[in-house]
This record gives C-alpha cells, structure tokens and sequence, in this order.
C-alpha cells in the first residue's frame, strides 16, 4: 500500500512544491520550522486544498487538480495525529473513542477493544483535561485506529513536551504503531527522533521536497547543504574540486577526500564529533591555533581556526568528551584532522 | 391582579430568544468565514439594532409589515392575516433589537473555537453537522447561553418597538413594559409600581444568571469541562 502526494500551493510570498512517497515503511518529513510540513499534512489529509497537484492511497485518487477531484477528509480515510492530540474535551476518553467508530452498531464494542490495548480503562470515563501527556497521545492514537485509516500521519508529535517524557511517549508511539501495516508520514524537526524511528525520510527545505532517501543515506552523505544541516552537521566552507581532493582558500589547505570530487560540489560539510586531535603530517591535518573553548554538558566544544586561514573564514568547531580535551586544555594550538570519507560534499 | 402581561411577556420573550438562537448561531457561524469586508460591512448591519432608538426600529418594522405596505398588504391578501396589532407581532420587534446580542456573543464564542478540532473531527470521518451540534456547540455552550439569557432579558424589557408595532390592548397586546406605561399615563402608581417590583425581580434574576455562568466560564477557560 502506498500514499503519494505530488503537491504545489501558494500562500503569500511562500510557495510548497513537495513530492513523497510513502510505503509500508515509515518516512520522515524532515525540516526546520516553517519550511512547509504541517501545510503539506493537512493537504494530504485534505484540511487544506492545494493549488494542483495529485494525491492518492493505495491506488484511490483523493485529489487530482486537473480530473477535478478533491476528496472531503472525511472520505480520504487518513489519519491525523495533531501536535496538542485535538481530543473532544466534552467528551470522555471512551465517548472520543466511540465518536469515531463509523459503524454504530460496532461503537461499544470497538471502543472496550481499543481502550483494552491502549491501556486506557482506568482513565475510559474521563475527559481530555483530567489526562497525562501519555494518555493523551495513546486516546488520540487509539481514536484514530478506530475511524479505520489506511494511512496515518503523525505531526511533530512531541513538539511541546519536555524531553524525558519525550522520550518515554516516543518509545510507546514507536510500537503501538508497530502492529500498524498501512503508511506513516512522520513530520518532524529532529533528526534524532528520524533516525530512531523511520526508515525514509523526505528533506523539506523552504517548501521543496528532496526525493526521499533512507535514514543511513541522509546522514552518510546528504547531498545538499540544508539537508546536511538538518542531519546536524555544523561546519561548513566553500570549496574548489581538484581530483579527489578539495581545495580550501578560505582556510589556505588542501583536503583529501578519497574518492573523486564531483565538479558541482561547492561546498563540503564536516560534522563537529569527526575532527579530532591529530599528530603533526597525519592525513588532512591542519595546524589551528585554539579560537574558544567552550564547556558542554557532556563534553567540551573547541572553535579552532586554522593557522593558514583568511580573516571573516568560517573557525572549526570540534566536539570533544571532556576526558580527551584535558591533556590538551592548556594548549594555545594544535593539529586537527578530519578522515577523508568523513568530508561531505555538498551541493 | 391580572397576571396576562406576565404571561404575554414570558411567552413573546421564549419564542424570540428561540428565534434569535437559531438566526443568531447562523449568522455568527457563516459571518465569521467571510472575507474581511463582508464580515465589518455585515457586521455593521447586524449590530445596528443594539444601537439605534427602538422607536426607529420599530418604525422600520411597521414600513415592512405594516398592512398600507407592499410585504404587509401581500400577506394580508394572501393568508388574511394582519402582522402588526396582535400578540405575536411583538416577536417582530423583540427579535430585531436582541439579536444583535446573540449573534455578538455567539460570534466571541466561534471565535474562540479551536479549529483543529474539527479538522480533527473531518479526518475521522465525522459528519460537518456531527462536528456542530457536537463538538463546536458544547465547546462554545457558555457564551451561547450567555448570550441567549440577554437576548432574554432584552426581548423581556422592549418596550419602544413593541408598542408601535403590536401598540396596547389590555388582554391582547399587554405587555409588563407596556402596561407599566398605560398605569402611569391613568396616574394608577400602585398597579405600575407591582408591574415594576415584577419587572426588577424577573430582570434581576437574568443578569445573576448571565454573571454565574460568566465567571464559571472564566474558572474552567473556554469550553472547559465542568
């Protein structure tokens, strides 16, 4: 089963123009805030209209600009699990529940099943207000999985909590999905809670979608620079290919890279935990004189710049556990090294 | 005592805040999805009654209704039946000048709606008039009946409008607001100053109604579940 969405809408100055791709394996919509994921769930969920375009499930056209067709949500059988869950808060966990069963003569005992395995009967008879965070979100899934979706999108689920309860309600949504087969859009800004829980993830940048790629793919090699920073990478510098080896003149250094550089790379990135301590003529060594030191709460983070570099060059930061960085704390400069499979080439 | 102006009150007073309720509820629900300009230019429009003297509106009611007048005449033709001078015509004049209070406070209450509820309603498959009558009205219960008790209170104390438009028979058209008027002008202070004792309990009554479920409203938020 799978859900495609092929989307253009204009609002204001911003315009969306997303294609994905979703099978049984959960994909990531992956993007800073504001870069058009929750406009691109409520299209698909068909909340919002968009200017053209083509969405359907499992082979069932929900919206097709050009034929005409634009399926009201309450016939698109998508699921929605809104960031505040949107629970009826006049109505008890049960009553929620039941609200959604389509079939009534199935309501009652639809409900009783759902309330069983979402572990909801002690709170069944209360109403949204009176619930914890994890109650919540399991009354929401479990309303959901009673209207009978054949796809589920999920957005930003965690938004708003902090991050221990993140953590545990993150676990549980994980596998109370498990036993769902259909597909899973999973939006989200972390790509912690990416990597952790999807396969596939779609990079939205300022309302473009990148084809989807799988979680490993994004964090090995990104391909773009907006998708590198949202895999976490902080360091960034311009660069001219040579062969298989970039050349840095911001930074006066030449790197290697080991493996061919396309002629269109035009940036690379390096991410903070891969530059390291180097002896003196190790590969891509650079002398840097010591810039900050700043202390984090599991490590330390060094802003280094390089002996060679040019004034306004962007400064190194390397992240260090703290035990690696006493021996060198007194240190004015030092040789950093980044291995050449770690340099990311970007577009 | 005859307690008919009470009844005739009571009764005028039920049946406009029943239609009041329903226009009010509709206009604040279709009002608040215009555009920006329709909305000041209709809300102008639907707020004017709360404003202008009830002498105007009821002026306005007898050009309409009035039998010397087009719609007046047709009726009169067609059923048989005079709109303005029976007991019911006062309905005219109540629902012109409490709608507007209804449909204020009913558009604060829309206003103040979550939508993603009903989004949330929509993609489970709940029917639009499900997600009113369901999920928008209880969310918004308060300010509605808040809203419903003063355009009560109003219908109940209209007296401007009223007596041009179903005027003063003892028996037929009495209300407490035109009867207290007819006592005074015949210089009978004691029967007026009953009407008045009846007139301030009953009103009384309504704004401590109104100001419970005001601050009930305030304590558990919007649309809190009580």
């Amino acid at each position: 089963m799978t859900l495609k969405a092929d989307i253009r809408k204009r609002l204001g100055n911003f315009h969306l123009d997303v294609h994905l791709e979703a099978g049984s394996e959960r994909l990531a919509l992956l993007g800073a805030s504001g870069c058009g994921k929750s406009v691109t769930l409520r299209c698909i969920a068909g909340i919002l209209r968009p200017d053209e375009g083509h969405i359907e499930l499992d082979g069932r056209v929900l919206y097709d600009s050009a034929a005409g067709i634009d399926l009201p949500p309450q016939r698109r059988k998508i699921g929605y699990l809104f960031q505040q869950y949107a629970l009826f808060p006049n109505m008890t966990v049960r009553q929620n529940i039941a609200a959604a069963v389509g079939d009534k003569s199935l309501r009652a005992a639809r409900a009783a099943d759902l309330l069983s395995r979402f572990r909801l009967e002690d709170a069944a008879e209360r109403r949204p207000c009176q619930l914890s965070g994890g109650q919540q979100q399991r009354a929401a899934l479990a309303r959901i999985l009673a209207s009978g979706p054949m796809a589920v999108l999920l957005d930003e689920p965690f938004s708003a909590l902090d991050s221990y309860l993140k953590y545990q309600l993150e676990l549980e949504l994980s596998d109370l999905l498990e036993d769902f087969s259909g597909p899973v859009v999973w939006v989200s800004h972390d790509r912690g809670e990416v990597w952790r829980n999807c396969r596939w993830v779609c990079v939205l940048d300022s309302g473009r979608s990148a084809p989807a790629v799988t979680t490993e793919e994004l964090f090995r090699s990104p391909g773009t620079q907006s998708a590198a920073r949202l895999s976490g990478c902080k360091n960034y510098v311009p660069i001219r290919p040579a062969g298989d080896r970039v050349e840095i003149p911001l930074w006066g250094v030449t790197l290697s890279c080991g493996r061919p550089v396309p002629p269109d790379t035009a940036v690379i990135g390096i991410r903070s935990h891969r530059v390291r301590p180097a002896p003196e003529g190790a590969v891509n060594a650079i002398p840097c004189a010591v810039s900050r030191v700043i202390d984090d709460v599991f490590g330390v983070i060094v802003l280094l710049r390089p002996q060679a570099a040019l004034p306004g060059a962007p400064l190194v930061r390397m992240e260090l556990p703290r035990e690696d960085w006493a021996p060198l704390a007194d240190a004015g400069s030092l040789w950093a090294s980044v291995l050449p499979e770690d340099i990311l080439l970007l577009k | 005592m005859d307690w008919y102006p009470l009844y005739n009150s009571l009764r005028i007073a039920a049946v406009s805040t029943a239609a009041v309720f329903f226009l009010g509820v509709f206009f604040a629900y279709y009002i608040a999805r215009l555009p920006r300009l329709c909305k000041g230019v209709l809300d102008v429009v639907l707020t004017l009654p709360l404003v202008l003297p009830p002498t105007v509106v009821g002026w306005l009611l007898l050009v309409v209704l009035g039998p010397r007048h087009a719609f007046g005449a047709w009726v009169l033709d067609t059923f048989g039946t005079r709109l303005v001078m029976t007991w019911w015509s006062a309905i005219f004049a109540t629902v012109a000048v409490s709608f507007p209070l209804m449909y204020r406070t009913a558009r604060g209450a829309f206003e103040s709606f979550d939508e993603t509820l009903s989004d949330a309603g929509r993609t489970l498959g709940l029917s639009n008039t499900y997600i009113f009558w369901r999920i928008r009205m209880p969310y918004c219960r308060q300010g509605i009946l808040a809203g419903m008790v003063l355009a009560f209170a109003r219908a109940l104390g209209e007296y401007g409008a009223t007596s041009m438009v179903a005027g003063y028979t003892p028996g037929r058209t009495a209300t407490i607001s035109t009867t207290v008027y007819q006592l005074w002008r015949n210089n009978d202070d004691a029967g007026a100053a009953r009407w008045v004792v009846v007139n301030i309990a009953i009103s009384a009554a309504f704004l401590l109604t109104v100001n419970l479920l005001e601050s009930r409203q305030r304590s558990t938020g919007e649309g809190g579940a009580a």
